[in-house]
């Protein structure tokens, strides 16, 4: 046994990868705790990512090479059941009954995707071709987009900015990823029609607004400034639906063959129930708490507990792992503190 | 373009300096949540009335906030008060609250 | 008529005497004046009901009601005994006191005074029959009202001893009242002790505490003062009675008798928006007990205190200015289910909201005419035993999952439907009605009958409580109006689905409109227990909480209405159900507002998955 402090980071996901290669290479112990049997997180559950169209899979399979390289302990299928706060760290039990002691703790507990089902006027789970962005994402990867769809909706702030199931919060990726399967699913299916339906274009990262460009001047993709107030279904399955064309002023009916749900981010179970554990301070929305926004992002009101990545706000995946870089940081400033 | 049945020949300019927001300041006084709308059109979008009609919720509320009031004030009594409006503003803005106080406030002007 | 040399005569009856009579003499013309007001129909309806078995089952009521307290006993038994204290021991004090007096005189006709004063008047060493009898029953009933009377002090200091969170904050003027009527049955109680010390009657009570007083007291100066302590505090508080809230006393008392002869709620106001007929005796009625308090949800999940009934119809009664309290109140009708004295609350709260509908011919020509509705086709075989015209109601659209239920429910039990507003319909009227808009609610109205009588159908079904109040109690629709529960209860009942039980834990919210409102009870529970196992909880059937999403509240603000719905479900789900079922897209849509871990569902949403 060294002598080295360890860091037990929870979630491997992206943020739980770098913060563990980062924080290994800065010359601690750590481990990565999983519940999934595989490092990745959400980024397992999609195809390619924006601006630039790099594959999730080749992400993933670096972030857990440079684990791999780092040293670093990972324990899969297993997910914290219990812990407690001792002199100088914290003991955790793991769900497969190992006790693990920390130094300091990592929460990159991420996100979970909206339930659709509960933005019931949309009709997800009882319309045929009502489909959500994930599930669309798996679709454009398995490349099993039917061809005879010739006309699309997305809908945007499907579970975020939205009083209405309790997300007053922006998701920040959701209109960018309208735009990036917007322009998938048009180079799928030249003929076809697609439609974004928005409330307000968020392009603010590098390289989206150029990207909202392109999808409008060589895709065709057409954006329609109104929020879907609900849709319907016809016999033969076509999705109705009902907006305001807000710029033109005038409601908006329109049949599409497909409906899909921009869905937002929301806390994990998993963020949740550390948050717990751990007495761990969560915001209004459920997100973790973090410190001073500007210099102490990173923490939490636990001293030896830090968060990075989605547990603690909607991000995407380029803020996410320069979070857990700059968490890592912090972490190390506590330790040798 | 939506036809309120007579047109502006002076100016198709909100004259914002000249008009008169008595309204706007009373809805904003009765009705707090008012002031959080952005305009994205689930209520117009729902609206029973404003699918049959040319009420526009979203609109009329939005020309009340510029003192607007001659383009809607004829309006107002289309709304069926059903609050479908209300069960779907992602902001959370009371609609219908909005609509009874305008009322209410051209009624005792 | 008094004798003043008389043995049974004494001035201190005088204050007794003349604060009875006044009183007497005031209710007499006020009802008279009130009564006066009624319309021809009600008034018709008095002088056929006074030989009528209302009359008699008025008399039982203000037995059960009045006296036992018997509501409010069910409620919670403390105060029902608190209550029942005052109300029946105070009666029983006066008929157990009057027929021991008469005994004694041998004659029925005596001033109404003696037996009040009684034991002041018997000599000593009299003897009558029963008198040990009469002696243990008066110091029993005067030791019931005394123990009331300590339960009230109790409350005082801490209302949960009696399971109120919260009680009425009283005028000074009403505690100046009740301070009189507190003091009343002390004075009684000591001036009956230390009367025992000199004449000797009395029993286990006063005979006791008047030996203890005659110890340490000089009793025979001490007794007769005490007695004019006791006139002056019943004369003072007949006196004070009008303007106080003690006036619900004689008032309860007519108005149910009022109420069992038939006479019914005028729902409009006057010319000049005064109170007409009826509704001035239920405003009076109110003894602001405060049981509304504690059941309004504006209180318990938005800290308002000050629109309950408790205060509303006292501003009411004294016609005070009212602000919002007109318009913020959800009509979830809870108040009005617990109200011991039976006021119509929300009747007397809707008949406040003021019509400002501008109809004209143009207001509402945008409804397409009928010609867009086809009529049912008829003619062709279908195992279900009526024809069935479905309507969704607005918020129906909004809540896809409960349409898709219904139209598989009618599939499977075979039923030929017809969806009246598939492609949209219009408002049932019942959102404008609410806000006092009854002239627009009319227009509307006459478009929905003339839709549904289009139809041909026999049998409306709605899938909206809302809608269901309005067409079956405002619409006089030719057809059988049924909320979807109540039809798939029919179905069930005549073997035309196939119910498979389920294991689900389910625990029902009953919708304002449909329980209290409609009083459809019995039907969710029958089709609840055939799908799943239900868990009782404390807000079953009629107790049901609002779900914060009533349209009748134009005042409240949604992220208010989502507080309402995030108390009411942590109270739903405390026993920790698989479920929430509701049978009301609108109760629906708010609760879905909470992120909480339970799904809310629809009765038909269970149903149509398990037949």
């Amino acid at each position: 046994m060294s002598d080295k402090k360890h860091i037990v980071v929870i979630g491997g996901g992206p943020a739980g990868c770098v913060a563990a290669e980062r924080l290994s290479r800065l010359g601690f112990r750590v481990s990565i705790v999983e519940k999934e049997c595989e490092l990745g997180g959400n980024l397992n559950n999609w195809d390619r990512l924006f601006p630039d169209g790099k594959r999730a899979s080749e992400m993933v399979t670096k972030l857990v090479n440079d684990v791999k390289m780092a040293d670093v302990a990972v324990w899969t299928d297993v997910e914290p059941i219990e812990a407690k706060r001792v002199e100088n760290g914290f003991t955790i039990l793991l769900s497969d009954k190992s006790l693990l002691f920390a130094d300091a703790v990592m929460l990159t507990t991420g996100f979970a995707p909206f339930n659709a089902i509960r933005k019931e006027e949309y009709g997800y789970g009882i319309y045929r071709n009502v489909t959500t962005s994930v599930e669309l994402e798996n679709m454009i990867q398995a490349h099993i987009v039917p061809d005879t769809v010739s006309r699309v909706g997305m809908v945007h702030c499907v579970g975020s900015r939205d009083e209405k199931c309790g997300n007053m919060y922006c998701s920040k990726v959701c209109c960018i990823t309208a735009v990036k399967q917007a322009i998938e699913l048009k180079q799928m299916l030249p003929n076809a029609e697609i439609f974004c339906f928005y409330m307000d274009m968020r392009m603010f990262g590098p390289g989206y607004e150029e990207l909202y460009r392109e999808a409008q001047e060589r895709y065709g993709i057409k954006f329609v400034r109104g929020r879907v107030s609900e849709a319907s279904e016809d016999s033969e399955g076509r999705v109705a639906i009902k907006v305001e064309d807000t710029l033109v002023g005038r409601p908006m009916r329109m049949k599409l063959d497909r409906l899909v749900l921009m869905v937002g981010m929301e806390p994990s179970a998993g963020t949740r129930s550390v948050a717990e554990l751990l007495g761990v301070k969560t915001k209004v929305n459920g997100f973790i708490q973090g410190g001073d926004p500007h210099i102490a992002a990173n923490q939490t009101n636990v001293p030896g507990v830090f968060v990075a990545g989605t547990a603690t706000a909607p991000m995407n995946s380029t803020d996410t792992l320069n979070d857990a870089c700059a968490a890592a940081f912090q972490v190390a400033n506590y330790l040798n503190g | 373009m939506v036809n309120f049945g007579f047109t502006i020949s002076v100016t198709r300019a909100v004259e914002y300096d000249k008009n008169d927001k008595g309204c706007a300041e009373y809805v904003a006084l009765r009705v707090p949540s008012s002031s959080a709308c952005i305009g994205c059109g689930g209520c117009s979008a729902t609206c029973t009335a404003g699918n049959l009609t040319e009420f526009n919720i979203r609109k009329i509320q939005m020309l009340m906030k510029r003192g607007e009031n001659q383009l809607y004030k004829e309006q107002l009594h289309k709304c069926m008060l059903c609050g479908k409006c209300l069960t779907v503003c992602p902001r959370g803005v009371d609609t219908r609250g909005m609509i009874l106080a305008m009322i209410e406030y051209m009624r005792e002007k | 008529m008094f004798t003043f040399t008389s043995p049974n005569y004494e001035p201190f009856v005088w204050p007794f005497s003349i604060g009875m009579a006044t009183l007497l003499i005031y209710i007499t013309i006020k009802y008279i004046k009130w009564i006066y007001e009624f319309d021809k129909a009600n008034r018709i309806k008095i002088l056929k009901g006074l030989f009528s078995l209302g009359t008699l089952r008025s008399v039982k009521e203000i037995f059960l009601e009045s006296l036992v307290h018997r509501k409010i006993y069910r409620e919670n038994p403390m105060l029902g005994y608190m209550h029942m204290c005052f109300g029946l021991g105070w009666a029983l004090l006066i008929i157990v006191g009057h027929l021991e007096s008469s005994i004694y005189q041998a004659s029925w006709a005596n001033t109404p005074y003696y037996s009040i004063f009684f034991y002041y008047f018997l000599p000593a060493g009299a003897e009558y029959w029963g008198d040990e009898v009469f002696g243990f029953l008066m110091d029993l009933i005067l030791l019931m009202i005394l123990s009331g009377l300590f339960i009230a002090w109790g409350k005082r200091l801490y209302s949960r001893m009696v399971g109120m969170k919260k009680t009425t904050k009283q005028r000074p003027y009403d505690r100046l009242v009740k301070g009189v009527l507190w003091s009343i049955f002390p004075l009684r109680f000591l001036a009956e002790s230390m009367q025992s010390a000199i004449t000797g009657h009395g029993s286990f009570l006063t005979h006791s505490t008047g030996e203890f007083f005659a110890s340490c007291l000089p009793v025979e100066t001490l007794s007769y003062p005490l007695w004019w302590a006791y006139s002056l505090s019943l004369g003072i508080f007949f006196l004070l009675i009008p303007g106080s809230r003690y006036m619900h006393i004689p008032t309860e008392m007519v108005y149910i008798f009022l109420k069992n002869w038939g006479v019914k709620l005028d729902v409009k106001l006057g010319p000049n928006g005064e109170l007409r007929g009826l509704s001035k005796f239920e405003v009076y009625s109110c003894s602001r007990c405060g049981i509304c308090l504690n059941q309004c949800q504006l209180l318990t999940s938005l800290n308002n205190e000050s629109i309950q009934p408790v205060y509303f119809l006292r501003k009411v009664r004294e016609d005070v200015e009212r602000g919002n309290e007109i318009n913020n109140c959800l009509m979830c009708g809870r108040c009005e289910e617990l109200c011991p004295v039976d006021i119509d609350l929300n009747a007397l709260r809707m008949m406040q909201r003021q019509d400002h509908s501008v109809v004209t011919d143009e207001t509402y020509s945008y409804i397409p005419s009928l010609s867009k509705t086809s009529p049912i086709k008829t003619g062709e075989e279908y195992s279900g035993c009526r024809k069935v015209a479905y309507f969704a109601g607005c918020m129906g659209h909004l809540t896809p999952r409960v349409i898709a239920s219904m139209c598989n429910i009618f599939n499977k039990a075979g039923v030929e439907y017809h969806f009246i507003d598939e492609g949209g319909g219009i408002c049932c009227g019942r959102p404008l009605r609410l806000s006092g808009n009854r002239a627009a609610a009319d227009v509307l109205m006459q478009k929905n009958i003339e839709r549904i009588v289009a139809t041909g159908a026999e049998i409306l079904v709605t899938s909206c409580p809302i809608c269901y109040k309005s067409f079956k109690e405002e619409y006089e629709l030719p057809i059988m109006v049924m909320h979807h529960t109540e039809y798939i209860d029919m179905l069930m009942h005549c073997g035309a689905l196939n119910i498979r039980k389920g294991k689900e834990r389910l625990v029902f919210h009953n919708p304002c409109e449909l329980g209290r409102g409609c009083n459809i009870v019995e039907a969710p529970q029958r089709v609840l227990g055939a799908v799943g196992e239900i868990v009782a909880t404390e807000f079953d059937g009629k107790a049901s909480l609002c779900c914060g999403g009533s349209l009748a509240n134009t005042v409240i603000s949604p992220i208010e209405r989502g507080r309402i719905a995030a108390d009411a479900l942590s109270r739903y789900t405390c026993s920790d159900p698989d479920c929430v079922v509701t049978a009301c897209p609108l109760c629906k849509k708010n609760f879905a507002k909470v992120k909480q871990p339970v799904p809310i569902r629809d009765i038909s949403e269970i149903v149509a998955e398990r037949c």
